[in-house]
């Protein structure tokens, strides 16, 4: 089964633009109302402008770069047979190479269950592909500075696992679904 | 340009070269994936140009520090912390966000928090979430990253 309908993509898509247009207008109206906002308005539009777009380009191919060589299968294989410290790195170290949008992450993760995986790591697994991608780290790195990103990349790792000890202890296997079509889905 | 930028660039180019050397047709289909995502994430990366070039302009720092900085508070942290549960717009365009709010005076553990809420839950994603792993779990997640989250901004608070 394809990933959730193309249909619905192109709807947010074009929603997406919608909303532009809407925030443009209102951005023209506003600075002809108060023309003095205009320069501070321009400069920085200009700065941050400048800063996104001398870096996407690089961030968007180094997504696809990890999308395509590290598959769902490496993934499957390594998390599903492993547990203890070694399953905690290896659900950090996988959640957190980007390959794909988090609507693929949770049948793989309701899948990677199924193999064995307990539902902390799976926690874990979630978290890190959520919160700690590479390229998205890049991104942090250049807005917000080295210190800012490292001490986050700390503090996150450490509330994952965190997380996954408790979800461990409190969450019981047969709360979940047994869901057929999950089986399609992966 | 910064090094930050020479940096992400060179590890992008090196990355293509090393995957070409590999495997051309996979390298090409990372190529593919990537032009397809761009018009993809255009319009908002756009969109967050334009916000923030008129929150600069029109809300004074006074304000931005009074809802966002040091002297807000719990109040402060707890507003950014729903406000990222709640949005659903990808990181990598919230951190020049983030970085213009720190600029005008919001306090770091108002942004870390925004920051970390808005990628470790999901309110938009809950449903599928509920769907693939139950209702438990979902709940647990979701409800133990709040709180997660709201702490990882407290101590950078602390830290920087």
């Amino acid at each position: 089964m394809k990933p959730p309908s193309n249909q619905k993509s192109k709807l947010t898509k074009r929603t997406d633009w919608l909303i532009l247009a809407i925030a443009v207008l209102t951005g023209v109206v506003l600075l002809l109302i108060f023309p003095e906002k205009q320069e501070i308005a321009g400069i920085t539009a200009r700065r941050i402008a400048t800063e996104m777009f001398t870096i996407f380009p690089a961030v968007l191919i180094l997504m696809g770069l990890f999308a395509v060589w590290v598959s769902k299968e490496t993934v499957m294989q390594f998390l599903g047979e492993n547990s203890g410290l070694k399953g905690i790195a290896l659900a950090l170290f996988f959640g957190a190479l980007p390959t794909g949008p988090l609507y693929i992450a949770f049948p793989l993760a309701a899948g990677l269950h199924q193999k064995g995986a307990s539902l902390g790591n799976i926690a874990i697994f979630l978290t890190a592909w959520a919160c700690i991608k590479l390229p998205q780290e890049l991104v942090e790195l250049q807005f917000l500075g080295v210190r800012f990103m490292l001490v986050r990349l700390g503090l996150t790792i450490l509330a994952a696992v965190i997380m996954g000890m408790i979800i461990d202890k409190i969450v019981q296997a047969d709360h979940f679904p047994d869901n057929k079509s999950r089986e399609n889905i992966l | 340009m910064n090094n930050t930028t020479v940096f992400i660039n060179l590890f992008a180019v090196a990355g293509l070269i090393i995957s070409l050397l590999l495997d051309k047709q996979k390298t090409d289909q990372a190529l593919k994936m990537a032009l397809k995502s761009f018009p993809k994430i255009l319009p908002q990366v756009l969109l967050i140009i334009l916000l923030i070039g008129m929150l600069m302009s029109f809300l004074t720092s006074t304000v931005i520090s009074n809802l966002l900085g040091k002297q807000s508070g719990i109040f402060g942290i707890l507003l950014t912390a729903l406000l990222g549960a709640v949005m659903h717009i990808p990181s990598i365009v919230a951190f020049p966000l983030a970085a213009s709010l720190l600029e005008k005076g919001a306090s770091v553990m108002a942004i870390a928090t925004f920051i970390t809420t808005l990628t470790m839950i999901g309110i938009v994603t809950l449903p599928l979430e509920i769907k693939e792993l139950g209702k438990k779990f979902a709940f647990w997640r979701n409800g133990l990253s709040f709180i997660l989250a709201i702490l990882v901004g407290l101590l950078m608070g602390v830290v920087l």
